[in-house]
């Protein structure tokens, strides 16, 4: 884990509630904002954050999204209890999901969530075994090379 | 282009945040139904042509910077999600044509500047 020193906010997010998707990632946007965090690097938190969010609503029965703001870097830490991804490789390629239709006719579950986080991060860590959750901790250089 | 004009232009019925019409600059646009498609390829300023209708569709413009929403084939925004795009002030407008030819017609008219 990040350094406690730099945490910002932990943020509580409810399995299988679609009705407020995204609230979580609002508040962290706006917390970056207020800091001054330059726009681009604020949108591939927003990315990030959004599917990591969405993926907790539509797998896990709850979890977390921890928020870090080192001098150089933003650590967005996502961790669920839930059923966890048995095949990591898998999980990620682009297209391939477990949803089922009521997740898909809102339009998620299009198998692209990991793929986009794993996109927007300069350094991509997960972790998930079956029934032991996911755990995810993506790093976002603040200062673009 | 402004949004108030792309309304003008197209006859869209706007459903909320009118006062941002006027000062709204539409760059481009994005077109697509799967959120993660539209997380991952939009681009902030663009309008966002769509038919889902459900309120996460906001937090995606809002956390997207997106100018707004415009909801094809007349489909009818849910209440929640009118009153959310309210709150975070991301206009949503609805189009009575089918996604196809709406986008075509934006395309032509952003084309012209």
């Amino acid at each position: 884990m990040p350094n406690d020193e730099y945490l910002e906010g932990i943020f509580y997010i409810q399995g299988r509630d679609f009705v407020d998707a995204g609230a979580v990632s609002s508040e962290i946007k706006k917390n970056l904002k207020e800091k001054g965090i330059p726009e681009s690097i604020i949108r591939k938190v927003a990315v990030i954050t959004f599917e990591a969010e969405v993926n907790i609503i539509s797998y896990a029965d709850q979890g977390t999204i921890q928020l870090f703001v080192e001098p150089d870097a933003i650590i967005i830490a996502a961790d669920d209890i839930g059923q966890g991804i048995p095949d990591i490789d898998l999980a990620l390629q682009e297209g391939y999901s477990t949803a089922d239709d009521s997740i898909r006719e809102m339009g998620f579950g299009a198998g692209m969530g990991l793929a986009n986080i794993k996109k927007s991060s300069d350094i991509f860590e997960i972790n998930s075994e079956p029934g032991g959750g996911v755990h995810l901790k993506c790093t976002i250089n603040i200062k673009e090379k | 282009m402004t949004l108030e004009r792309l309304v003008e232009e197209l006859g869209l019925k706007c459903k909320c945040c009118w006062e941002k019409l006027k000062t709204t600059e539409v760059k481009g646009g994005y077109a697509g139904d799967l959120l993660s498609d539209v997380m991952a390829n939009s681009q902030a300023g663009n309008v966002w042509v769509t038919r889902q209708v459900h309120m996460n569709i906001v937090a995606v413009a809002s956390l997207k910077d997106l100018a707004g929403i415009i909801i094809v084939q007349g489909a009818n925004p849910e209440k929640e999600t009118i009153d959310k795009a309210g709150r975070e002030g991301i206009p949503i407008m609805v189009s009575e044509l089918p996604e196809f030819e709406l986008v075509g017609r934006i395309y032509q008219l952003l084309g012209k500047g």
